[in-house]
């Protein structure tokens, strides 16, 4: 081939290479654009301390109390129907000692979450009431549910966003939790 | 040559912006009665993503946790902070991404001068391209050079056509 005719070729391959990188974009895991990546991993939690939901037997929690052990928070609300869906996942995760598992409500009405708690089970060690959505801004939640793992520091170190599907507990929490525990036994 | 060149070039820069309608979401009593801060408000707002409907700003969706990241923009106007302080305040939870207008860091400047890159690169191509095919000039074949020759020599013979008319 002379020179000419591969100079030919080049707009194609340029045309081609930006095919696949967009074919890429398009398709790769982890560039949903509805997942907005959280600026938080690896980050401490933010300061807060939110009221227990009256009624639920168990107390609200704070800041202070997600310190000494791996912890799971979990944002739910009586109206999100994906809550629904990974509840039996929160169950699981709520049987397990190596973790406490912790809920936010997020934007309820009390009333309807203590009917959706006594209806389905509560999962949760504490459940911290926020109902203006405040705090969960301050952990960048955009939406329910939102799943966060926490190291005993309660550093922020995964964050789940929408609902665990079935086989997402053993893909993506359940590996978080034992690197945690790992850290922690070297 | 160069008049297409600015054409290009011209055409792409100055393509018309479409404005698109806007529809407001502020409902009055999120309203500051102070309007100047309230402008503030509005044009921050305006920059900012609401994050479950994504290319709707805070300021043009209905959504609960737009309105709650209103609340929260005006509350901290009225605080007094600075534009730039609240913007900080919701990327240091949302990430660069709940802005509509990217920041200028390293990490953006091929989205913002990537562009201006390639434009600049396709116009040298046009420019070199077209400058090579206009320089292109094959030198005459000797047959062509003296069929040439012939046609601008001045006549020999009396072309009976064209000087037809009997002459006195």
């Amino acid at each position: 081939m002379t020179t000419r005719q591969v100079l030919l070729l080049l707009p194609l391959l340029g045309v081609a290479v930006l095919f696949g990188y967009f074919f890429w974009g398009l398709t790769a895991e982890g560039r949903d654009p509805n997942k907005i990546p959280s600026v938080l991993i690896n980050k401490p939690a933010p300061d807060f301390d939110l009221p227990p939901l009256k009624g639920a037997g168990v107390p609200g929690f704070s800041r202070a109390d997600l310190s000494g052990t791996i912890s799971v928070v979990n944002v739910f609300a009586s109206w999100c129907v994906p809550c629904l869906a990974e509840h039996p996942f929160m169950v699981k995760l709520g049987q397990r000692d190596d973790l406490v598992l912790y809920g936010i409500n997020y934007r309820d009405a009390p009333l309807d979450a203590l009917k959706w708690l006594s209806k389905n089970g509560n999962p949760y060690a504490r459940i911290g009431v926020d109902s203006n959505s405040r705090v969960s801004i301050n952990w960048g939640v955009y939406g329910v549910p939102e799943t966060f793992v926490l190291d005993k520091t309660a550093r922020i170190r995964y964050k789940h966003t929408g609902p665990l599907n079935p086989g997402d507990l053993e893909k993506f929490i359940i590996p978080v939790i034992e690197t945690l525990k790992a850290e922690e036994g070297s | 040559m160069l008049r297409l060149i600015f054409f290009v070039i011209f055409t792409l820069v100055f393509t018309p912006i479409a404005f698109i309608p806007v529809a407001f979401a502020v409902e009055p009593d999120e309203v500051l009665a102070d309007p100047v801060l309230e402008s503030r408000a509005r044009e921050i707002s305006r920059n900012v993503r609401c994050v479950v409907c994504q290319n709707e700003s805070i300021d043009s969706s209905n959504a609960d946790i737009a309105r709650e990241l209103r609340l929260i923009v005006r509350e901290r106007l009225v605080a007094g902070d600075s534009d730039a302080e609240i913007e900080s305040f919701l990327v240091a939870r949302y990430g660069d991404y709940v802005l509509f207008r990217p920041p200028l860091n390293v990490r953006t400047l091929v989205l913002w001068f990537g562009p201006f890159v390639v434009l600049i690169l396709g116009a040298m191509m046009l420019f070199f391209s077209l400058r090579a095919h206009h320089k292109k000039t094959v030198p005459l074949t000797a047959r062509e050079q003296s069929e040439l020759d012939r046609l601008l020599s001045p006549k020999t013979e009396p072309d009976t056509k064209q000087n037809g008319e009997p002459r006195e």
